[in-house]
C-alpha cells in the first residue's frame, strides 16, 4: 500500500502556517514517520502569500516539494484561488469561511476557524493551532499525543493553557458536521 | 556509531550543530536571507559552549573577523548568501594566500544582486571556484539533504584545519529551508581534526615539504602573515624560484589530496547507459527519477551525486563516460557543471544540460523525460 500524505497550509503571510507546518512536522517525527517540511514566502513578514507543505510517507521522501495534495487547507480567499487547482479528486479541502466566502463547486469542509477563535479564545493568534487540529483530526495524520507535545514544544511558554484550547476547540469545530 | 533520538531538524540549524560538533567556537557575519537561521542559531549556541559571536557591520568585515579569529587559534565560520559571498571575495583570497583555515558557507537564492531573496538557485558553483582573483584552488562541498548538511559541515571545517585553506560550502534554499527527520551522530563520536603544536622549535608556517598546522598568534612562534606571495616564514619575495615554490605547493596541497576530499555518492546500475551527475537539492529530484527509471522500469540508470564539487571529481567522470551512453546534469542555473562534465567526458559520452531558472526546483519528472528520451 502506498502511505503518502501530502498536506498543503496555504493562507496570508503572518497566519502562522509555516510554524503550524513545522508542529506537524515535528509530531509526525515523534510518531516515527519520515517528513519533509516545506516552505514559500515573498520577502514581506507579513502579509503576501504564504505556502506551507508537509510530506509524510514510511518510505524515504526524495522530491521536497508537494505534488498533489492529500489535504489542503486554505486560510484565504487568495491562497485557495491559487491551490486549488492542484488538488486532486480526492484531496481533502478545508477553508476558514471567515476568509473564504466563495468555493465555488469545491466539495470542501468549511469552518468560521478565525471567527471561532476570536469568539471563544477571545485570541485571534491561536487560529493557526485551531486550524492544524481541524487537519489532523479530520485526516487523521499524526497521534494526538504528538500533536499536543509539538504544539507545547515551538509555542512560547505561558501560552500552553491557550493553545491547549485551541488544539480542544479545533476538535470540537470537526464534530458540527457530525 | 551510536546516534540521537531522531528529530527535526532544518539544513540551516544541521550546519550550526554540524560547525559547533566539529569544533567551531567563532562566528562572525552579517544576516541575509536564506541563511540567516544559521546565524541565529550560532548567536543561540556559541555563547553556552565558551564560543564568541559577533555581528558585523558588512559581510566583508565578516569574512575579515573570521580570518582574525582563525589566526588566534579558533575554529572559524561564516554563512552568508549570494549578494554577501560577492562582497566575501577579496577576503577568502586572502585566507587563500595566507593559508587560514575557515569555512564560509553560501546558501545559494536566485541571483544575481538582490535577485529572487526567497527563491532557490545553484549559480554560484563556478564563484566557488573562480570567485577570487588568482590562481589558487578551492574546496568546495554541497550537501543534498539536511543529515548530508551536517556531515559535510564537519567535513569542512575538518579539510579547512588539515589543508590550511578556505573551504566553501554551498547550500542552497531548498536544502537550507528545508525540514527532514534526522539522526545525529552522538556528540563527539565524529572524527575532528586536531591540530599537534608540539614540533614548534624548527617551525616554518609555510614549510615547502609538508603541511604544517597553523600555530595560534601568542603560542610562542613568531611568523609573518600577508596577502604578498611569501617564503618559507611569511616574508614577502618575488623571487622566481620561491614564486614558483609557492604556487606548486598551494596547488599541490589540494590536489595530492583529492582522493581524501573528493566526495561522491553513487546509486543504481552498476553498467549503466544512462547516469545523472548532479549536486545540492536538485539530487533529490534525480533520486525520484531514478526510482522511477530503475527500480520501477529497471533500465540501466544511475546517478552520481557530486558532495565535493571543487576539486572537480574528474575521475569520477571519466570513468563513467568510459561506460555510459548519456550523462545527464541538471542543475538549478543556465549551465555551469555541465561544461566540467564535458570537459572530462571528452567526448565519450553525449553531455546533456537539464536547467530550470525560474526560481524553483527541477522536478522529478522533467529528469524522467530526458531519460525516457535517452532510450527512445
Amino acid at each position: 500500500m502506498v502511505y503518502r500524505q501530502e498536506i498543503m497550509l496555504t493562507g496570508a503571510g503572518g497566519q502562522g502556517l509555516i510554524l503550524a507546518s513545522i508542529i506537524l512536522a515535528d509530531a509526525a517525527v515523534q510518531d516515527d514517520k519520515n517528513v519533509v517540511q516545506t516552505q514559500s514566502y515573498g520577502p514581506e513578514a507579513r502579509g503576501g502569500e504564504s505556502m506551507a507543505g508537509v510530506i509524510l510517507d514510511i518510505d524515504p521522501i526524495y522530491y521536497p516539494r508537494i505534488t498533489s495534495p492529500t489535504v489542503l487547507l486554505s486560510m484565504n480567499q487568495q491562497s485557495f484561488n491559487k491551490y486549488i487547482k492542484r488538488a486532486g479528486e480526492n484531496c481533502l479541502v478545508i477553508v476558514d469561511s471567515t476568509f473564504v466566502e466563495d468555493v465555488g463547486n469545491q466539495p470542501a469542509y468549511s469552518y468560521p476557524i478565525t471567527a471561532r477563535t476570536r469568539l471563544e479564545l477571545e485570541k485571534e493568534i491561536v487560529a493557526n493551532i485551531v486550524a492544524l487540529s481541524i487537519v489532523n483530526t479530520m485526516a487523521d495524520l499524526v497521534s494526538r499525543q504528538a500533536l499536543q507535545e509539538s504544539v507545547l514544544k515551538y509555542t512560547p511558554e505561558g501560552s500552553s493553557d491557550l493553545n491547549l484550547q485551541a488544539l480542544e476547540l479545533g476538535r470540537q469545530l470537526t464534530h458540527s458536521y457530525d | 556509531m551510536k546516534y540521537r533520538k531522531p528529530q527535526l531538524l532544518q539544513g540551516n540549524e544541521a550546519c550550526v550543530e554540524g560547525a559547533l560538533d566539529a569544533g567551531v567556537r567563532f562566528f562572525a557575519g552579517y544576516p541575509i536571507t536564506p541563511s540567516t537561521e544559521i546565524a541565529e542559531g550560532m548567536a543561540r549556541k556559541l555563547p553556552r559552549v565558551g564560543g564568541v559571536f559577533i555581528q558585523m557591520e558588512d559581510e566583508i568585515a565578516g569574512m575579515a573577523a573570521v580570518i582574525g579569529a582563525a589566526v588566534g587559534g579558533k575554529k572559524s565560520l561564516t554563512a552568508t548568501s549570494g549578494p554577501g559571498f560577492s562582497l566575501k571575495q577579496e577576503n577568502i583570497g586572502y585566507a587563500a594566500i595566507a593559508e587560514i583555515p575557515c569555512v564560509i558557507v553560501n546558501v545559494q537564492r536566485f541571483g544575481p544582486s538582490t535577485g529572487i531573496p526567497t527563491a532557490p538557485a545553484q549559480g554560484e558553483v563556478m564563484q566557488a571556484r573562480w570567485g577570487t582573483h588568482g590562481d589558487r584552488p578551492i574546496i568546495a562541498l554541497s550537501p543534498s539533504s539536511v543529515y548530508e548538511t551536517y556531515y559535510l559541515t564537519t567535513a569542512a571545517v575538518n579539510f579547512s584545519q588539515k589543508f590550511r585553506t578556505p573551504v566553501i560550502l554551498l547550500l542552497d534554499e531548498v536544502v537550507g529551508h528545508m525540514r527532514e527527520k534526522v539522526s545525529l551522530p552522538a556528540s563527539g563520536r565524529l572524527m575532528v581534526e586536531k591540530q599537534n603544536y608540539s614540533d614548534i622549535k624548527e617551525y616554518k608556517p609555510f614549510d615547502e615539504r609538508k603541511l604544517p598546522p597553523l600555530v595560534p598568534f601568542g603560542e610562542g612562534v613568531y611568523y609573518h602573515i600577508t596577502g604578498l606571495v611569501h617564503d618559507e616564514h611569511g616574508f614577502p619575495t618575488r623571487h622566481p624560484e620561491v614564486v614558483v615554490r609557492f604556487m606548486e605547493r598551494l596547488h599541490r596541497k589540494i590536489n595530492h589530496h583529492r582522493k581524501e576530499i573528493i566526495m561522491t555518492d553513487y546509486t543504481g546500475h552498476v553498467e549503466p547507459k544512462v547516469c545523472i551527475i548532479t549536486y545540492g537539492c536538485t539530487v533529490r529530484s534525480a533520486r525520484a527519477a531514478l526510482q522511477k527509471a530503475y527500480l520501477q522500469k529497471r533500465w540501466p540508470v544511475s546517478l552520481l551525486n557530486l558532495q565535493t564539487l571543487w576539486p572537480f571529481p574528474a575521475e569520477e567522470v571519466k570513468r563513467l563516460a568510459d561506460r555510459c551512453d548519456y550523462l545527464l546534469v541538471p542543475e538549478m542555473n543556465m549551465g555551469q557543471i555541465v561544461g566540467e562534465v564535458e570537459k572530462y567526458a571528452h567526448g565519450k559520452a553525449e553531455v546533456l544540460g537539464i536547467n530550470r531558472y525560474d526560481g524553483d526546483m527541477i522536478t522529478p519528472g522533467q529528469i524522467f523525460q530526458h531519460i525516457e528520451g535517452c532510450f527512445s
